[in-house]
């Protein structure tokens, strides 16, 4: 028997995609795991968004459109995050999270 | 659909200009950019006449999800001031940097950015503007992309804001879920006082996101870092405008869309301010570079405008107005001063200010008087601001009042410091120090707005009046 896949499903994915991804952002050394870990925790928001749409305001399509607003600006920011990674490697030829410990508290 | 658009005309002005800059920067020939700093300044005149000349122009524009009122009409008014006074004191260290366009866009993006922000009405026009400021800080910081302090900044600024924005719209999305709307003043009503647990843990992540932005402890960790090694310009436009619009949307999100949920997160606001305020000021004491002890500064005043939202009424609201437009002249002089100083010398070291007084005596007054009013010595301008932020919580934040006032008083020791260094120490080096033109006006700007906010508040304090009142005429 087939049970029906309801919106706490969706919650509880993306709660738990959320976790991983927080969690890699402060365990992860490496910047560009990092910035991956970040896609995560969006992922995680689009897949609430667009599942509290369906379920809750399926005539509206409100949670959709601001997803595609989420993956387009999260496009851009990894443009600028991975710009950011190339140049800080021409300097230390490094793109490790420890060694950029140049500003110190 | 009828469309308004001249509720739009400041943002649509500032994004041809913008655009504008960037097109021009390819057409002129390398050598000849430096007329673009004052292209910028002029053009950033004449979009804070338009948004002045919009006063009494206020209207919504596609149903509800941008937000043309007094209240955000004031806050453009704040960030452009700021953009302009910026651009007005860089025009130096932009061109010993080099690549003038892309510096002078990008700070223009920023400024619209925020001027969103403080119209956004949904949670959409929110990330956007929101974004939009980001990302076009994220460029700013690591601008100077050869050297490894400002390039550093500015991964680790890229990284948490990142983490900030994911943290922001996980509990925008929660909101979403409970209330079924993410235009704001439609979650205000849909919020009832009964909160179910996943609305609480919405707002909580909501608190995390902007509490980054406005660099309120414990989400501060990035801000002496990024504020040390960004450009000195990029810094006090990060201090001013990003922090202000932060406050904007931090008090439309919570006073305007979750009142319902008032007796839940006042605490929590009172305490992450109390908070904010002691650490803030007690690190800043032992800094010995002058962007770091700013940065810190800048810290404790998050803390300080911080105090407006609790109560969540109009007095606050005017509190927190009045504060962020005063602040910006106190933190644009003070900048103003460091990066000036930093062109001349090449140093940040605040040992290395010593006998600026001599020196030039108009940077060492405009540096005393700027911390002197951000300390909230009377009759600077930062005392009429604390005094309406403390007013709104003495009935029933008398603690919290109180901590306001010790750690002022601690705040003047390390403002002091550096008014020792430059008055009383000799200098090493006696060569007078000349200001360009520029520069000079900005400074001058900048203090005599100090002392005469300080002085003569009531017309200000009028203006934000009004302003505050519109923000609860839906």
């Amino acid at each position: 028997m087939l049970t029906t896949i309801s919106l706490a499903h969706y919650m509880v994915l993306s709660a738990l995609l959320f976790g991983i991804g927080l969690f890699g952002v402060l365990a992860k050394k490496n910047a560009i795991a990092v910035l991956i870990c970040i896609e995560l925790m969006l992922n995680a928001v689009n897949i609430n968004l667009v599942a509290i749409s369906k379920y809750l305001t399926p005539a509206l399509f409100t949670g959709q459109l601001f997803a595609i607003f989420v993956i387009t600006v999260a496009a851009a920011e990894v443009g600028v995050g991975l710009a950011i990674i190339i140049a800080i490697y021409r300097n230390r030829l490094s793109v490790n999270l420890d060694d950029f410990d140049w500003l110190k508290w | 659909m009828n469309v308004d658009l001249s509720l739009l005309a400041p943002e649509i002005a500032l994004a041809v200009l913008g655009l504008g800059i960037l097109v021009l920067g390819l057409l002129i020939p390398k050598g000849s950019r430096h007329g673009l700093g004052w292209v910028t300044a002029l053009g950033l005149l004449g979009v804070l006449g338009l948004t002045i000349a919009g006063w009494d122009n206020q209207g919504t524009l596609y149903e509800g999800i941008f937000i043309v009122d007094r209240y955000a009409i004031f806050f453009k008014i704040t960030f452009l001031t700021a953009a302009f006074l910026v651009t007005l004191g860089c025009m130096r260290y932009v061109d010993e940097m080099g690549d003038q366009s892309e510096y002078y866009s990008m700070m223009l993006f920023a400024t619209l950015g925020m001027m969103v922000l403080a119209s956004a009405g949904d949670f959409m026009t929110l990330y956007l503007g929101l974004e939009l400021m980001t990302i076009a800080f994220i460029v700013l910081v690591c601008y100077r992309r050869t050297e490894t302090r400002s390039v550093e900044a500015g991964i680790k600024y890229v990284l948490l804001a990142g983490m900030s924005s994911a943290v922001l719209l996980y509990g925008l999305s929660l909101v979403y879920g409970v209330t079924g709307s993410v235009t704001i003043y439609e979650v205000g009503r849909a919020v009832t006082t009964e909160p179910v647990p996943a609305l609480i843990l919405g707002v909580a992540m909501l608190v995390a996101g902007l509490g980054f932005k406005i660099s309120a402890v414990p989400f501060h960790m990035w801000t002496p870092d990024v504020y040390e090694g960004a450009p000195t310009p990029v810094t006090s436009f990060l201090a001013v405008g990003s922090k202000a619009a932060s406050f904007a949307i931090l008090l439309r999100v919570f006073i305007a869309a979750l009142p319902g949920l008032w007796a839940h997160w006042t605490m929590l606001v009172a305490i992450l301010a109390a908070v904010t305020i002691i650490v803030g000021n007690l690190v800043a004491i032992p800094q010995t570079n002058i962007k770091r002890l700013l940065a810190y500064s800048s810290i404790a005043q998050a803390g300080y405008i911080l105090v407006g939202l609790v109560t969540a009424s109009e007095a606050g609201i005017k509190g927190v107005m009045f504060y962020a437009f005063l602040y910006v002249f106190a933190t644009i002089g003070a900048f103003t001063v460091v990066t000036y100083f930093y062109n001349v010398t090449g140093s940040d070291e605040i040992k290395d200010y010593a006998g600026l007084s001599q020196r030039s005596p108009l940077m060492a007054a405009v540096m005393v008087i700027s911390m002197l009013s951000m300390a909230g010595i009377p009759p600077l301008a930062g005392f009429v601001g604390k005094f309406y932020l403390f007013k709104t919580i003495v009935d029933n934040y008398l603690w919290l009042a109180f901590i306001g006032l010790i750690m002022s008083m601690v705040s003047v020791y390390y403002y002091l410091r550096v008014a020792l260094v430059m008055y009383r120490d000799e200098p090493v080096d006696h060569t007078p120090i000349s200001l360009s033109g520029p520069v000079a006006l900005t400074l001058i700007i900048t203090m005599m707005a100090t002392l005469v906010l300080g002085i003569y508040p009531g017309p200000l304090s009028e203006v934000v009046n009004t302003a505050a009142h519109s923000f609860f005429l839906p």
